[in-house]
């Protein structure tokens, strides 16, 4: 069969669809976008439906991907790493109740924080949830190994983790695809003593999973994930992800034949632990991520069962960002090949607004305002806007999580702090802002809320938002804002002295109000010109 | 065989396009191909660049190792000197003497070409002056492809046909007019990829 060229996010995508899932739930984010993105695009022409439409965020993604499980189907559901603090909630108690139909969480990791506010490494949420975790190292292994995953989910009857990061999300290479399996019939599980999780249930069902683990080790032992290239000499290598991509590059451009153990399914297959530490001297951990096992191996207080341990917590190999060839050569006392030096003329190039974009003229005005007050701090959020962040604007002051620039803004503002102004996109705004707002209106907290609606989830690139169809206005109303203080501007340069003047008048209210800049994202609506039928 | 190429641009600016064309040549040649891209807060307006790895035996990185890259093909010059480190000693860089400047400080442009003089015989191109002269400016990622061609190891005809099925939906015009604009480029640079 031919090959096709696909990026990492959609071998998962076309494992996910030839497994027969009936659904993928996800919100976006990098670098995870594209597996819901290739599915949605490629799922007409398979023999039965399967839903693909974007959830409101990651945790509602999560549950209704259970609730599909639950009734019998198999259900793909996908984030970056950050939703799935989003998500934990669902996700920890998933594996107490155990899944009906295949549950695979795909998770994708942003170690050097490309497009990220942080690394964190999610094999931990696996290791905490004690669910099987996948972490493939190749294009192709991430199609057989999603393929795989479901069926090993239905065969434990627990949601499967399947961790990737950046670089292999966003790198092409060839993938063979197999015949698709057909979906799974509706047959919802009638089991209160399962998913009741009452004390009384969740005791008896978390001891359950304990007793499981011992079986998911065991299944680890015999995965085709993890494998022994063999080798000579002292020093082997322990090689977890996609790291095994870079030892192996090592290994191939220096001409070396060091031993490798190859480590892609969790819980760690033991057994071939323990005979890989028994032949060699010195082992080098090498992780994507956090140093979890390295740390794990290492022992508390280091003593390391007489080896010698190397990796990313003594510094032969960096404690953070990503791994490549050249920090693994390193790490292997060999000299690598040096480039020239880049040159001192040489300047950053920080990514910008885009001209003509709507946020440039919001922080225009927004900036004209603020300036004239003492206190000039705006919260802000995650999305296009933060780059308001940035020069000519620095027009923001802070970006923490999804929808934090709400619930900042309030509890800045139950500390006395005025004015207290908050910066939010439509997207984030009903993916975790709604909830803070609510906050805000129960509890009486002056600040001026900016919704920045451009009618899309436009960092990701432009994927349909959850206020799609001017809803921001209604569900503002509904949770409580003041009709007269719910005001709607338009961030257009012509519209400048007006937009200050709303701007203004509701910052200066000592009250809650709501400002909602509307204007379409430019990508997006040129997008839409191109090609009028995709993507409504 | 193994060709490293790294791709270099500013966000928006279609790197990969080119890479898409060159991948898909690649496959239909028979060889294997790995290229990592960047998605995300980059694209918009920041340097992006692209790892293309093309070989005849297994690849395992997605990333190029310093020192190792044979062909920096950058579509805007400084960005060609962000990505030094990762040229081979006898590497190439062909890049498009097309300035974009979209942040403070930008260098003087005899001091990028002084820099880029210091490689080994760097091939310079007029990408939007010889993309108009092929029918339009849109064009000049071809040309710029079109002057890297001779470096890729593949063969002219096989990324011709890639230009071709890439375009094809677009009509027969636009293709006829990338397939020139990639000819413009490949001679351009021909003979500087012959002599030596």
């Amino acid at each position: 069969m031919n090959k096709k060229l696909l990026l990492g996010a959609e071998a998962i995508a076309l494992g996910a669809l030839d497994a027969g899932i009936s659904g993928v739930y996800a919100y976006p984010g990098t670098p995870s976008t594209e597996i819901t993105e290739y599915i949605q695009k490629n799922k007409n022409g398979r023999e039965q439906p399967v839903r693909s439409a974007w959830s409101a965020n990651e945790k509602t993604a999560y549950e209704a991907a259970l609730g599909m499980s639950y009734a019998g189907k198999r259900t793909l559901v996908c984030m970056k790493h950050v939703g799935l603090n989003v998500a934990a909630d669902p996700f920890i108690n998933s594996a107490i109740t155990g899944v009906n139909g295949g549950l695979v969480v795909a998770v994708a990791d942003d170690p050097s924080m490309h497009s990220s506010q942080n690394e964190q490494d999610s094999r931990v949420y696996g290791k905490f949830a004690m669910v099987p975790v996948l972490e493939p190292a190749s294009q192709q292994e991430l199609y057989d190994a999603t393929r795989y995953a479901f069926d090993l989910s239905e065969s434990v009857q627990l949601p499967v983790l399947l961790r990737l990061t950046t670089r292999l999300a966003h790198s092409r290479a060839g993938v063979k695809s197999a015949a698709a399996r057909i979906q799974n019939p509706l047959h919802a599980l009638y089991a209160p003593e399962r998913f009741v999780l009452m004390p009384h249930n969740a005791r008896r069902q978390y001891n359950n999973l304990l007793s499981m683990q011992e079986q998911l080790q065991e299944i680890s032992e015999h995965s085709s994930l993890n494998r022994l290239i063999p080798g000579k000499g002292k020093t082997g290598v322990l090689a977890f992800g996609i790291a095994f991509n870079y030892v192996m590059e090592v290994r191939q451009a220096f001409g070396l034949d060091f031993p490798i153990l190859k480590i892609g399914h969790y819980p760690l297959p033991k057994k071939q632990i323990e005979a890989f530490f028994n032949t060699s001297e010195t082992i080098l951990v090498t992780e994507e991520g956090y140093p979890v096992y390295e740390e794990l191996l290492r022992g508390y207080f280091g003593l390391q069962n007489g080896k010698r341990i190397k990796g990313r917590l003594d510094g032969i190999l960096p404690r953070a960002g990503e791994l490549n060839a050249d920090s693994v050569t390193h790490a292997l006392g060999i000299t690598k090949k040096e480039g020239l030096p880049i040159p001192s003329i040489m300047v950053n190039r920080p990514p910008e607004l885009c001209k003509g974009c709507g946020h440039r003229d919001l922080y225009e005005a927004l900036n004209a305002v603020m300036s004239s007050c003492k206190e000039q701090h705006v919260f802000s959020d995650i999305g296009c806007y933060t780059l308001g962040a940035l020069a000519p604007y620095n027009a923001i002051h802070t970006c923490v999580d999804m929808g934090a620039s709400i619930t900042m803004a309030k509890g800045a503002a139950d500390a006395g702090l005025r004015p207290a102004v908050a910066v939010i996109g439509d997207s984030t705004f009903t993916h975790s802002g709604m909830t803070g707002l609510l906050d805000a209106i129960n509890g009486h907290s002056p600040l001026t809320v900016i919704i920045a609606d451009n009618d899309t989830t436009a960092m990701t690139g432009g994927q349909d938002s959850s206020a799609n169809g001017s809803k921001i206005q209604a569900i503002c109303l509904g949770l409580g804002v003041e009709k007269a203080h719910l005001r709607t501007i338009i961030p257009l340069k012509s519209h400048l002295a007006e937009n200050i003047a709303v701007l203004r008048e509701e910052i200066n209210w000592d009250g809650v109000s709501v400002v909602i800049a509307v204007r379409e994202c430019i990508e997006t609506a040129a997008r839409k010109k191109r090609n009028p039928s995709a993507n409504v | 065989m193994q060709i490293n190429i790294i791709l270099a641009g500013v966000g928006g600016q279609g790197i990969l396009t080119i890479a898409a064309v060159i991948d898909h040549a690649a496959l239909q040649s028979g060889l294997i191909v790995r290229q990592a891209e960047v998605h995300g807060m980059s694209q918009r307006g920041g340097a992006v660049q692209s790892h293309l790895r093309i070989a005849d035996q297994e690849i395992y990185s997605d990333l190029i190792a310093e020192g190792t890259a044979n062909l920096i093909l950058s579509v805007e010059p400084l960005e060609a000197l962000r990505y030094l480190p990762f040229l081979a000693s006898e590497g190439r860089i062909v890049t498009s003497t097309d300035l974009f400047i979209n942040m403070e400080g930008y260098p003087a442009m005899e001091h990028i070409h002084a820099e880029l003089h210091r490689t080994n015989r760097p091939v310079l191109v007029s990408a939007t002056e010889l993309a108009r002269q092929a029918g339009s400016a849109r064009t000049s990622n071809m040309v710029m492809l079109g002057a890297a061609a001779p470096f890729t190891g593949l063969a002219p005809q096989e990324l011709e046909a890639s230009i071709e099925k890439l375009f094809a939906a677009k009509g027969d015009e636009i293709v006829a007019m990338n397939i020139r604009a990639f000819r413009t480029g490949k001679a351009l640079s021909q003979h500087q990829a012959t002599e030596t």
